[in-house]
């Protein structure tokens, strides 16, 4: 009897243990599901989702304080993801939050810019270069073409050029070709 | 004798050989203009070393490797460069790439080469020469050679292949360098073989072609290495890199993997020959053999320049025929329709077919798949090619993936077979590009996201450090106060009041100025901005929920 009260015991106290360890060694920081729908949400950070960033919205829409369909640069694809990822009906682009636009990168005019800097504080990642009283110039690589450095400009320098289509970033068209009629 | 295995599936097309390798390799006359493409190669263009107006010689490099995976671009002759500019290319696209257009003095004038004593020379040291020589796989992939001549300190290579099959349909180029030029190329495989130091080296070519065998098995018995040159049976795709292995060998590569992870590099014949003549005589790769054939009067091999439109070889071939539609790069069944026959000879460019309606009928209509599966029997890498349609088509590229779509080599026997004449790899060609933008799509936004909470914790940390600064300061600040024993310290508080106040009322009062000119659209896209940057402003001063209080939590 009493053997068996230790083992009992000695058990939990041991299993107990295991699990403590568990809880603290693979304690899961964030909430799982912000990261994954943050991993469908493009990065753009450009807030027309409504909320300062990819990351709040992702929380929100995880808490269920926002709709999935509120991002525009995702486009319906975007929806589609979130749609399948929640388990809920896609819907269409919610227009109130802007129109999806082909990709784009912010240009500095070099010419007419005054070195201001205030595209460079307005920029969510930080892909302007320059320092005050110096020509700015976008890092196109980084830019996400999130638009919000294009109102703070005081001499109305920057514009968005979409992305051309080149050779390094040509893709093969979806075929098209005429079925045969039935007749 | 060698045991030979074999391939699954394959097919075989009418080989249309005979009109172009019954003529020598014919040198082409300098054309006016040269128009040398800087990215003629996997990975990145080269960077143009030239502006218009310089003068270059003949094997100068006007183009520099740009990073690892890259090859350097030369001058095909002396002359004036004409331009730096955009210019149709050779591309399925269609779409101009950055050119330098260079305009022959006539001359020829070499820069100075040297041949390399590789059996001395430092292994890195030789490779950076092949590199800077533009030495790239000539069997179409234009993968830079001197990274496939880098050995593994892993694994050992057992097998070097040289691939000579030559397996599509028109093409002789291959054919006909091995016939004409078979010592230069064991000269070249002596190279490769210094490299890499394989325990065998075998020459595989298809048995549709007993001139070049006997050619190269003569050249071979010159040569001290024991290289073994195996005739393998005519099956297209019976020159593809993994189907040649596959049946000299019997050794397949693993879908992720490389052929060197069983032991087996390959390189195509011309490649051989093109490092010969980088390492034995210091001389780039300006140059190729090119087959002009189909609807052209007298089908022929030229060995062309690099840079050479394509109008110019077609003429010495005797000039298209009347009804000549189309100008095919590459083979029937893996090539590509040219934008225009004006754009220039790569180093890709193993052959031009003209076309006519005659010679390649239009594909009748497309009908729908019956599930015959005769797309599976035909298909050399194994595949299901009819489901890797479906997945392809319903834009399910994630399923495709999970059936092996980029173990597809894109051979084309599956259309080919196909008795509902459906263009199936141009599905997953388009099913391929696809993944491929999405996978650079997800690295850019993966970037954005580190590089924007990179930022939101560089504000957060200046926000700390600007407010323990002032603490600071206003410590100290109120100590010499206190030690200096002002008295009036309510009105010194009420005038700071007042400051904060008129900069308050400044800030309230501050519009931007130079809207003022502007167009209306323009006003109202920066209105909608501000109000996205308003609300964005409120949500930062908004205390978040926490993350923890969301979801399941």
């Amino acid at each position: 009897m009493l053997s068996a009260l230790l083992v009992i015991s000695g058990l939990a106290v041991v299993l107990g243990a295991v699990l403590g360890y568990a809880s603290i060694k693979f304690r899961v920081k964030e909430n799982p599901l912000v990261e994954k729908i943050d991993a469908i949400l493009p990065q753009t950070q450009c807030g027309q989702c409504g909320f300062p960033g990819c990351k709040p919205y992702a929380t929100a829409i995880a808490a269920g304080e926002a709709d999935i369909n509120q991002c525009p640069p995702g486009g319906e694809e975007g929806i589609q993801k979130l749609a399948e990822l929640l388990g809920v009906e896609a819907k269409p682009l919610n227009a109130e939050h802007g129109e999806p636009k082909p990709k784009s990168v912010a240009v500095i005019d070099e010419q007419v810019c005054i070195g201001c800097t205030l595209c460079i504080q307005a920029c969510p990642v930080d892909a302007i270069l320059g320092a005050a009283k110096q020509m700015h110039t976008v890092i196109a690589v980084e830019c996400t073409g999130c638009e919000l450095c294009v109102p703070p400009c005081p001499v109305d320098c920057i514009s968005m050029q979409p992305i051309p289509e080149e050779i390094g970033n040509w893709k093969w068209k979806y075929p098209v070709y005429s079925l045969k009629a039935a007749s | 004798m060698r045991t030979l295995h074999t391939f699954n599936g394959g097919v075989h097309p009418a080989q249309h050989k005979d009109e172009s390798n019954r003529h020598a390799i014919a040198p082409v006359p300098l054309p006016p203009l040269l128009t040398i493409p800087l990215h003629q190669h996997i990975g990145n263009s080269a960077i143009p070393l030239v502006k218009p107006g310089d003068h270059v010689l003949k094997g100068q490099m006007i183009g520099q490797a740009d990073g690892y995976v890259s090859a350097a671009v030369h001058a095909s002759t002396s002359g004036t460069v004409r331009a730096v500019e955009m210019h149709a290319m050779p591309h399925p696209s269609g779409l101009p790439d950055l050119c330098i257009t260079l305009e022959p003095d006539g001359e020829e004038r070499r820069i100075e080469h040297g041949a390399l004593d590789y059996r001395e020379m430092d292994p890195s040291a030789l490779r950076n020469r092949l590199r800077d020589a533009g030495v790239v796989g000539l069997g179409g992939a234009v993968f830079p050679s001197f990274i496939k001549l880098n050995p593994s300190s892993k694994q050992k290579l057992q097998t070097l292949i040289l691939n000579g099959a030559e397996c599509e349909p028109w093409i002789t180029c291959d054919d006909m360098l091995m016939r004409e030029r078979a010592g230069e190329i064991i000269k070249g495989i002596e190279v490769m073989a210094f490299m890499l130091r394989p325990e065998e080296i075998l020459v595989g070519i298809e048995d549709n072609k007993p001139e070049a065998i006997a050619a190269m098995r003569a050249a071979c018995a010159q040569s001290s290495l024991p290289i073994e040159v195996v005739a393998v049976p005519t099956i297209y795709p019976g020159g593809g890199a993994k189907q040649l292995i596959k049946v000299l060998t019997g050794k397949e590569p693993p879908s992720d993997g490389r052929s060197t992870d069983i032991g087996v590099q390959c390189f195509n014949v011309a490649t051989a020959y093109t490092i010969h003549r980088a390492v034995n005589f210091g001389e780039p790769v300006i140059s190729r053999i090119v087959t002009i054939t189909g609807n052209v009067a007298q089908p022929q091999n030229f060995e062309a320049l690099i840079g050479t439109p394509v109008e110019h070889l077609v003429a010495l071939a005797g000039g298209a025929k009347s009804n000549t539609n189309d100008y095919i790069m590459g083979g029937p069944m893996m090539g590509h329709s040219l934008p225009s026959p004006q754009v220039p000879v790569v180093k890709a460019t193993n052959c031009i077919i003209a076309g006519s309606p005659a010679l390649f009928q239009p594909a009748p209509p497309a009908m729908p798949c019956i599930r015959c599966s005769r797309c599976a029997e035909a298909c050399p890498a194994e595949l299901q090619p009819m489901d890797l349609y479906w997945f392809a088509r319903g834009k399910n590229f994630g399923k495709a993936q999970e059936y092996s779509l980029f173990d597809c080599i894109e051979c084309g026997c599956c259309t080919y077979v196909c008795p509902s004449n459906i263009p199936l790899v141009q599905y997953y060609r388009f099913a391929k590009s696809e993944i491929w933008a999405r996978e650079k799509e997800k690295e850019a936004a993966d970037l954005a996201r580190e590089r924007h909470e990179f930022r939101q914790f560089r504000l957060e940390r200046d926000k700390q450090e600007r407010a323990e600064k002032l603490a600071q300061k206003a410590a100290s600040k109120i100590e010499t106060l206190a030690a200096s024993g002002e008295p009036d310290m309510d009105a010194k508080k009420a005038s700071i009041l007042a400051a904060v106040e008129r900069a308050k009322a400044k800030k309230a009062g501050i519009t931007p100025q130079n809207v003022d000119n502007l167009p209306p659209e323009k006003l109202k896209e920066i209105a909608e901005i501000e109000a996205r940057r308003a609300k964005l402003r409120q949500a930062a001063h908004q205390p978040m929920p926490t993350e923890s209080s969301g979801g399941e939590g």
